[in-house]
């Protein structure tokens, strides 16, 4: 890893890890008296934890001239590994805050292990954890494939890969204490906000400088999904997490917008983290794995150019669904509305176009555990864009919003969709990073395969039946006008549901630990065996030189 | 200045409108376009070579 790297990179390494470990100590300082000092500790460690792992190889011979003629995979192994070890932590506090709901006593007493504070954690970490890793490893695979160009060089990608989990640790570990800025899926506080900038620029300009060297005169559509993930989340981000801390040494702050505009802001942040994040990314990683995988051309790659722009310019203006019923002016939600049930179109394009590849290959699927994990994904996601653009509608939404329906339909998605695409692509891709054969145990990827699924069906159909429950309990009249059911009424009949809810996210964690000891001991079987086909392997056109030799 | 809420409702209701109707029949055209065929063709087989080895 650090031997890979030149001289010259090894020193930046070490004064990038020495500018980090400074912030960190101002941080420690400035926020002694304030929970800012735990996480100037934190990013103080990280930064002399880097100084360190670079001094301990720093005196190895640097590489020869010779790794300019292959791709760069070293962050996309790691970005491998860490995705899944992300996916466990993640699905495991799913389960519990899933268990929380159906046994309250869960929380052992103890502020950290209340529902507010490791919910988040949840969230985040499959979200930002285990789907953002993913999303980083596999996009610097399929950017170098698809331009035929290496990266532009070998520290950058070390800095997004690392820094984004460091913004991840900041994150998970300051709900732990109770730091948040109370904007879902945007928590973290304005410091963590900051980093993810500087992250998330170098990561986009890592994007612009390999296409600049691309021997292919086309830019594949996959990288067009991977730039409008990347570019969108900076602008959702930026815009959303405006906020003035009260001071440079304490960790709280307010945003910038007040009401009805903080809350559209949000949600417009809320349904792009949906869109850009959990969607366009992971198109990306399916319009190259599932061809890859299935051995036959997109069926349409026009009509994948047509979603894509459907897709982007639609998204931006769906967000204001979530705000039916409130103080937000009608016509803006009924834009909302309108724009989520048009997205159907290209939403369903995208599935249809993935469902139409497989056309000819349904052997393979049948056969094929990996394939199948793809095409799956493609028909959850098929659904829950339909769900989505139904339950937009004001109507509908009067029925759904607020309960476990939204849970429901969230989880189609996140299980069915993004966890899917995302385990298929990695086991199609753990034994090409690795270069063996085939992975340690098929038989594993088929277990894990229907632990998965009958988890996300376990878990959708409970919420389903939850959600339609609850809120037809919170509508219903007696003779005399007054609510027949009280709140605790609709808990209580809850509670079946949840218990099943948890017995599928329990299957679906149990599902992602047998995914992570499979590609674990993929890893230990390829370092077992001897470098064979090292000439043999996957290749960047040409000789291409880093820029500054 | 007077930049109401009703001028900024008037200009995203009209220009709004018309700027995606345009986004949308640009990308139509440029998807269709008869000689930009070859280069799909090309885009979407390209990634299925042999471990996508150089120069092939």
């Amino acid at each position: 890893m650090i031997s890979a790297l030149t001289l010259a990179e090894r020193q930046l390494a070490i004064a990038v890890s020495l500018l980090l470990a400074l912030c960190g100590l101002a941080m420690a300082i400035a926020g002694r008296d304030d929970l800012l000092g735990v996480h100037g500790a934190i990013v103080l460690l990280f930064g002399i934890g880097g100084i360190f792992l670079v001094l301990s190889k720093y005196f190895e011979p640097e590489p020869s001239d010779e790794r300019l003629t292959r791709y760069y995979d070293d962050p996309t192994k790691v970005g491998i590994v860490l995705s899944l070890a992300w996916a466990v932590v993640g699905m495991f506090f799913g389960v519990w805050v899933a268990a929380l709901l159906a046994w309250p006593d869960l929380t052992f007493d103890a502020g950290w292990a209340s529902f507010g504070r490791i919910r988040p954690v949840h969230t985040s970490g499959v979200i930002f954890g285990f789907g953002g890793n993913a999303l980083i490893a596999t996009s610097f695979h399929v950017l170098q494939r698809t331009s035929r160009a290496r990266l532009p060089d070998q520290f950058s990608p070390w800095f997004v890969l690392i820094g984004y989990n460091l913004f991840c640790v900041i994150a998970a570990s300051g709900y732990l204490m109770g730091l948040t800025q109370s904007k879902e899926y945007a928590e973290p506080e304005w410091y963590a906000d900051l980093w993810l900038v500087v992250v998330w620029v170098t990561y986009f300009l890592i994007y612009i400088r390999t296409l600049q060297r691309r021997k292919e005169p086309h830019i594949y559509v996959a990288n067009w999904y991977y730039m409008a993930f990347i570019l969108v989340v900076a602008v959702l981000h930026i815009v959303n997490n405006l906020a003035l801390p009260i001071s440079l040494g304490s960790a709280k702050s307010y945003t910038v917008y007040s009401g009805v505009q903080d809350a559209m802001v949000q949600w417009w942040y809320g349904h792009n983290a949906v869109a850009f994040f959990l969607t366009a990314g992971f198109l990306g990683m399916m319009y190259y794995y599932l061809p890859k995988r299935a051995g036959r051309p997109i069926f349409s790659y026009r009509l994948s150019i047509i979603s894509f722009w459907g897709i982007t310019f639609m998204y931006m203006w769906a967000g204001s669904h979530h705000l039916h019923y409130t103080a937000l002016p009608q016509w803006v939600q009924t834009l909302g509305m309108t724009f989520s049930v048009v997205l159907l179109v290209p939403s369903w394009a995208s599935a249809g176009n993935a469902l139409a590849t497989l056309n000819g290959a349904w052997h393979k699927v049948r056969d094929d555990a990996t394939l199948r994990f793809m095409m799956v994904a493609a028909v959850f996601y098929g659904l829950s864009t339909f769900e989505g653009s139904f339950m937009a509608i004001r109507a509908v939404n009067s029925l759904s919003h607020y309960t476990d329906w939204t849970v429901g339909h969230v989880h189609a998605g996140a299980l069915g969709w993004v966890a899917m695409i995302t385990f298929g692509s990695i086991y199609a891709l753990v034994p090409w990073m690795w270069k063996v054969k085939q992975i340690y145990s098929p038989k594993l990827v088929e277990v894990h395969f229907w632990l998965a699924l009958s988890g996300t069906i376990i878990y959708v159909f409970a919420m389903w039946n939850s959600g339609i429950i609850q809120g037809l309990m919170w509508r219903t009249y007696n003779d005399s006008g007054t609510l027949a059911y009280s709140f605790i009424d609709s808990l209580v009949a809850m509670h079946p549901y949840y218990i099943a809810r948890t017995v599928g996210g329990l299957l679906f964690l149990i599902g992602a630990i047998v995914a992570s000891y499979n590609v674990w001991m993929t890893i230990r079987m390829a370092r077992s065996q001897a470098p064979e086909h090292a000439a043999e392997a996957d290749i960047p056109a040409g000789t291409a030189l880093q820029p500054g030799e | 200045m007077g930049l109401d809420h009703q001028t900024l409702v008037a200009f995203a209701k009209s220009w709004g409108l018309f700027y995606l109707i345009a986004l949308a029949i640009g990308v139509l055209i440029y998807a269709f376009w008869p000689s930009n065929r070859k280069r799909f063709d090309r885009a979407k087989k390209s990634i299925l070579d042999k471990d996508d080895r150089p120069g092939d």
